[in-house]
């Protein structure tokens, strides 16, 4: 066992966490699209007494949980191509009015992870130089979403904080993400400004400040 | 009358030439016209530009078509299989690759007669700067990049000119169809097939059931027969399932 620090051992959120703390800002009635990754994880903690439509970009209005083994329907996916159910009241719809759902303004919120995010609300999360390029409805979802929430570890692998200054990765969308919840904090981004809305429980702004890349301002209740 | 049934796919496929341009329906293998991509291999055409979201995660339908060399460019948003990529760095494929729902609008606009549209998707990306490499040689430089899109601001953002896609050829797949080329698909299967066939200017659809005229109520009919030229019979050898857990 390697020596740890007490700052070291303070973890904040885990990735249920983070996933939990996000579908508590949802409002009932609001059409969300959740990217892969923490995003996945929001839907078992929407509150029972709010209602979300979950839009998939292959046209799924309505999604439902993935199809129980045994009872997959190749004409029903959702757009990681996993066999997916609907909910009652669910509605199909072709690519081209799916897009129009996103671009139209008639998505409340699409919830992605992310690569980088800078303070001026920047997104990079489609490609590594170096990897396979391929970029799906990333860039629609980031353009056309009312609210471009983000759901990210607070650093990467090395420790390098994935809220930056500017991205260094290319971007998907320029001054496109309005919320981003990490397993330290949740910031707020409007006019450019990042701004520190919440400290994860055992979280010190410092210690946010200490793994965050772009200046901020502290915005916290009370 | 019209019937527009057709019993033999290689025959109804043979006046696709190699060099053709094709708009392809289906999301993964999700309303992919299995059938009809394979009497396209069977055919044995090349040098094809196909304008489709994913190359499938196997060797089947366009994955089949990339394996077997048949493919000039392609036009997606997410290949998925790894084979694409091997092709591409190595200078035997072009990628152009735009966003899913830039394909999508294209797709409709090309059908519907728009010849070009403002989208904010892409704005200010490598997508739209001029810097994504179309196609490299054989030694892993790049010989050409998809070109910069216009930019101009609405409403105080930056939006992409974007082109309508008119195909020579369309292969879409669809659940029901009948005599008159009317089609009816199924759930999530719909994708990309109603917009691929508009975008085709000779459109072939493989369909599951054949209906007679008349069985399919008016309101209930996904695309109407005027966009579609053929309507063929799934092979009951094309792949159905498994439908893979993975991207």
């Amino acid at each position: 066992m390697t020596e740890t620090s007490a700052e070291q051992r303070v973890t904040g959120r885990d990735r249920e966490g983070v996933a939990q703390r996000l579908a508590a800002d949802l409002r009932d009635g609001f059409v969300v699209n959740l990217g892969v990754g923490i995003p996945l994880l929001v839907p078992k903690y929407v509150p029972a007494n709010v209602e979300v439509i979950l839009h998939a970009e292959n046209g799924v209005l309505g999604m439902g949980p993935l199809a129980p083994q045994g009872q997959e329907d190749p004409d029903l996916t959702d757009a990681g191509k996993q066999p997916i159910t609907l909910m009652t009241g669910a509605a199909i719809v072709d690519s081209a009015t799916s897009f129009a759902v996103v671009r139209g303004g008639h998505l409340d919120v699409t919830v992605l992870g992310a690569l980088q995010v800078s303070g001026g609300g920047d997104l990079a999360n489609w490609y590594v130089p170096g990897q396979n390029p391929a970029v799906g409805g990333a860039m629609d979802l980031v353009a056309g979403a009312r609210e471009v929430w983000v759901a990210m570890e607070h650093v990467d692998r090395k420790g390098q904080p994935k809220i930056v200054e500017r991205c260094t990765f290319p971007l998907t969308g320029r001054g496109v993400v309005t919320r981003v919840y990490t397993d330290l904090a949740v910031f707020h981004i409007a006019g450019g400004q990042l701004r520190l809305a919440e400290c994860a429980p055992g979280i010190t702004p410092d210690l946010v400040a200490e793994r965050t890349g772009a200046p901020f301002v502290e915005d916290l209740p009370g | 009358m019209i019937d527009k049934f057709r019993a033999d796919p290689q025959a109804a496929l043979a006046r696709i030439p190699s060099g053709a341009t094709i708009a392809v329906g289906g999301f993964g293998s999700s309303g992919r016209p299995d059938t009809l991509l394979d009497t396209l291999c069977d055919l044995d055409r090349r040098d094809l530009h196909v304008f489709v979201n994913n190359v499938g995660g196997d060797l089947t339908g366009i994955g089949r078509l990339l394996a077997e060399g048949r493919l000039r460019r392609i036009t997606c948003s997410f290949p998925v299989l790894p084979d694409f990529y091997t092709e591409y760095f190595a200078g035997r494929v072009e990628f152009e690759l735009i966003p899913q729902g830039t394909l999508a609008e294209r797709l409709r606009a090309g059908g519907a007669g728009i010849a070009a549209f403002y989208t904010p998707s892409g704005a200010e990306t490598m997508l739209a700067d001029g810097s994504f490499p179309l196609c490299y040689d054989g030694d892993g430089e790049v010989t050409e990049r998809i070109p910069a899109k216009e930019h101009r601001e609405f409403g105080g953002r930056q939006h992409v000119l974007e082109y309508g896609i008119v195909a020579d050829f369309a292969l879409v797949k669809a659940y029901q169809g009948d005599p008159k080329g009317n089609l009816r698909f199924r759930l999530s299967a719909r994708n990309f097939n109603p917009l691929a066939a508009m975008a085709g200017r000779y459109t072939f659809a493989e369909v599951e059931h054949l209906m007679e005229t008349g069985e399919l109520h008016p309101d209930d009919i996904h695309l109407p027969g005027v966009f579609v030229n053929e309507v063929l019979m799934r092979s009951n050898t094309s792949p159905r399932l498994p439908v893979g857990r993975s991207s």
